[in-house]
């Protein structure tokens, strides 16, 4: 029989489907990190004085900081000198007011990444005509380094949500951006999350006012497109009393030969009452079949319960990278207050992943729930790393675990290490891990009903990551089967 | 023409060098017929239906197979189901989280794409497995659990008849489906397939009892020892080998 085995189907790997570079004229500074390039960046920005101060400061701690050597991960270790830290398109130096005015290559590129021609002229900051009102999501787009386009300000103004580059807010709202910059992701939290302080680039704020539901879904996609220059956005999300958000973040990027280094750091807050959703589909370069270029992608997410009955949610569906390091996590200070985590990680070829969550009970009766999907193909290695603590202040906490692992083939590795530090002996906390694999008796099964195997892992493959789907918004529900089916295109050839 | 026409058949398991299963098999099935092939175990029945159907794993060394005329050998598993070869699986597996509707839709899907026929709506589609169900005893609410998660022996089983009833091949091959089941399931997957079966498909069944044959009535009833048919005969031979063993035969 020439019917091939997993094996081989893993062996094939089509072509990355979002990897092309776009030829925009940009103004991209040369390699190196010291003190004169943070100046530069910032006075690029006209920053004000305390900011500025804040990223040496930073600076300064980052310097006394190592790389952490504790992940399950294999890499060749980044050169912080060999990379360019700020990088802005040119034509972006009055801004587009119109699709003429937006840079054709730009637009090229939205085409191939598949943003339809509404989103587009949305993107680019065109008003959208009043008879023919699209899709109801918000997108501020980071492209390299400088927020394109802000969209759908007007209405979200109505609301009072501010939404905008956060080199704006830096301007418009200094009081919120001083206040909530670094109290969630202190600037010496981590190695990542320090150097991202010193030289981050853009990113969004949103600020959504008391009792405000924001009456849309708020979007950004990022894509990295300067050779060799890192990306540090940084996002801020306020959620004041009683308001309610729902945040989507969506990547891919072009192809590349060199590593690209990736270190953002999301910043959640969500005081009493307040619920914020934050969506994640990522889809960077991966590297090739054998393991060469790819993004290196190192994350610092982390949002506080501020306030009683607050609650933040976590929903990624992550394919891309060479390298994952992320660990979206719930301080859960407020009373009552509730964390979530919903989580499919795919690795696919010589991809690393380590990745998961860390839920900090601070508050009474605080809730939090972790589901995370681990699926590994190819010579891939994903590691599930989660953390519940319980503080003794956390009476009647309660957690509960699910992680389960999904094999393609038998020369990948999924790994999961939970740790759990209860200090409250009123707390429940639950773990559930299982780890299967997609066996050729479920494929010759589909098969037999005459549905090709390529289908059949995706369709076996979409089955296992229903829970988290599910907590997906509609617009990124439809975005991430479909990621999937891409990205196990390479893996069933 | 036969319907399903298998010549000299001689398959290994495994690659070239494998051990052989198949020594020489013939077995000619003409529309509109049932025919049973019986015999002990390790005679290589399941390999049969393997080896039909082509799941990995087994090697033709030599023989032809074809159906309708269509040479199977060449095919992909899910090209010959395309081509009209259906398999009732001995053991069903389960596929967690994919619904049993959304399986159906595939399978239908995907024929029906190969076969460049139209799809039913997908509210007719739902109708029309949602009867199904209803007269194989099966709750409608198994359509949207996973395919056979969690399923008994007895609604797996019935779960295959659903999709032979669905799917409607040209040629179904039941491979040990009596096992494991009680007389009233078993009855009602009897009479799924006596209501598949018509003037233009065919059926082989492959059991290890008599038993399964008092409710499907065969034209053609086969033993297969050690790789080949030893012996063909009506009905009355299931009967007979019911009653002495099939160590007269060997």
């Amino acid at each position: 029989m020439s019917q091939p085995s997993i094996d081989d189907l893993v062996e094939a790997r089509r072509e990355y489907s979002a990897g092309f570079v776009t030829d925009v004229e940009a103004e991209t500074l040369p390699p190196g990190l010291n003190e004169d390039v943070i100046r530069y960046i910032s006075a690029r920005k006209d920053e004000p004085r305390w900011l500025t101060d804040w990223r040496l400061q930073a600076y300064h701690q980052w310097q006394e900081m190592t790389e952490p050597d504790w992940p399950h991960l294999h890499y060749a270790k980044v050169d912080f000198q060999d990379i360019s830290y700020y990088s802005a398109p040119k034509s972006q130096a009055d801004g587009p007011r119109s699709l003429d005015e937006v840079d054709p290559e730009l637009l090229r590129t939205y085409e191939k990444l598949g943003i339809p021609l509404h989103e587009q002229a949305a993107l680019a900051g065109v008003v959208p005509d009043p008879e023919k009102p699209s899709s109801n999501v918000a997108v501020d787009v980071v492209f390299d380094s400088v927020s394109i386009a802000t969209t759908f300000k007007q209405k979200l103004a109505d609301a009072g949500v501010i939404f905008c580059p956060i080199s704006e807010a830096v301007k418009s709202h200094p009081e919120l951006v001083k206040k909530y910059l670094g109290s969630v992701v202190p600037q010496k939290d981590n190695f990542y999350a320090g150097l991202n302080s010193a030289v981050f680039s853009d990113g969004s704020f949103v600020y959504i006012p008391k009792g405000v539901r924001c009456p849309m879904e708020l979007s950004t996609y990022f894509r990295i497109n300067e050779r060799n220059t890192g990306q540090f956005e940084r996002t801020l999300i306020i959620a004041d009393a009683g308001s309610h958000v729902s945040y989507l973040e969506g990547c891919t990027a072009p192809m590349r030969d060199e590593n690209q280094l990736h270190a953002a750091v999301v910043e959640l807050v969500a005081l009493e009452d307040a619920e914020i959703k934050y969506s994640t589909v990522q889809n960077w370069y991966p590297g090739d079949e054998n393991g060469r270029g790819g993004i290196y992608n190192f994350v610092t997410k982390r949002g506080v319960c501020a306030g009683a009955r607050a609650k933040i949610s976590w929903t990624q569906v992550e394919t891309g990278s060479a390298i994952t390091w992320k660990y979206p996590s719930v301080v859960l200070r407020g009373d009552d207050s509730v964390g979530e985590f919903y989580s499919v990680a795919l690795t696919n070829n010589r991809q690393q992943a380590d990745t998961g969550t860390k839920m900090i009970h601070m508050g009474k009766n605080t809730r939090s729930t972790i589901v995370a999907k681990g699926i590994s193909a190819g010579r891939s290695d994903s590691s599930y790393r989660g953390l519940v603590r319980v503080s003794p202040t956390a009476t009647h906490a309660r957690n509960h675990t699910q992680c389960d692992s999904l094999l393609i083939g038998d020369l990948c590795g999924a790994h999961t290490f939970p740790y759990i530090e209860n200090k409250n002996n009123t707390a429940i906390i639950e773990h559930e891990a299982s780890t299967s694999k997609v066996s050729d008796d479920q494929l010759f099964a589909c098969q037999q009903r005459g549905i090709d195997t390529e289908k059949a892992v995706s369709m076996i493959v979409n089955g296992f990551c229903k829970e988290v789907f599910r907590e997906l918004p509609m617009e990124f529900a439809v975005e991430a089967g479909k990621l999937l089916e891409v990205s196990l295109e390479g893996a069933v050839g | 023409m036969s319907l399903l026409d298998v010549k000299d058949l001689h398959a290994n398991v495994g690659e070239e060098d494998g051990k052989e299963i198949l020594k020489g098999l013939n077995l000619q099935i003409q529309a509109g017929e049932v025919h049973a092939i019986m015999g002990p175990n390790g005679s290589g029945k399941s390999t049969l239906a393997n080896v039909l159907s082509g799941r990995p794993g087994y090697t033709v060394t030599r023989g032809t197979l074809t159906l309708d005329q269509e040479n199977l050998c060449p095919l992909e598993p899910h090209e010959r189901a395309q081509a009209g070869l259906f398999l009732a699986f001995q053991y069903p597996v389960e596929i967690p989280g994919v619904s049993n509707m959304e399986f159906l839709k595939a399978s239908t899907d995907s024929l029906a794409k190969a076969h460049e026929t139209e799809q039913p709506d997908a509210a007719s589609f739902i109708r029309e497995v949602r009867t199904l169900a209803e007269t194989l005893d099966l709750d409608p609410q198994f359509l949207k659990r996973g395919v056979n998660e969690g399923f008994s022996g007895g609604e797996k089983k019935r779960n295959e008849i659903l999709q032979l009833l669905l799917i409607n091949p040209k040629m179904a091959i039941l491979d040990e489906t009596d096992s494991g089941l009680d007389i009233d399931a078993l009855k009602v997957v009897a009479e799924g397939v006596n209501r598949y079966r018509n003037a233009q498909n065919g059926v082989l069944l492959i059991t290890h009892y008599q038993r399964l044959l008092d409710y499907i009535i065969p034209d053609v009833v086969h033993v297969l020892a050690d790789g080949q048919i030893i012996q063909s005969g009506d009905k009355n031979l299931a009967l007979e080998l019911e009653a002495k063993g099939y160590t007269w035969l060997t």
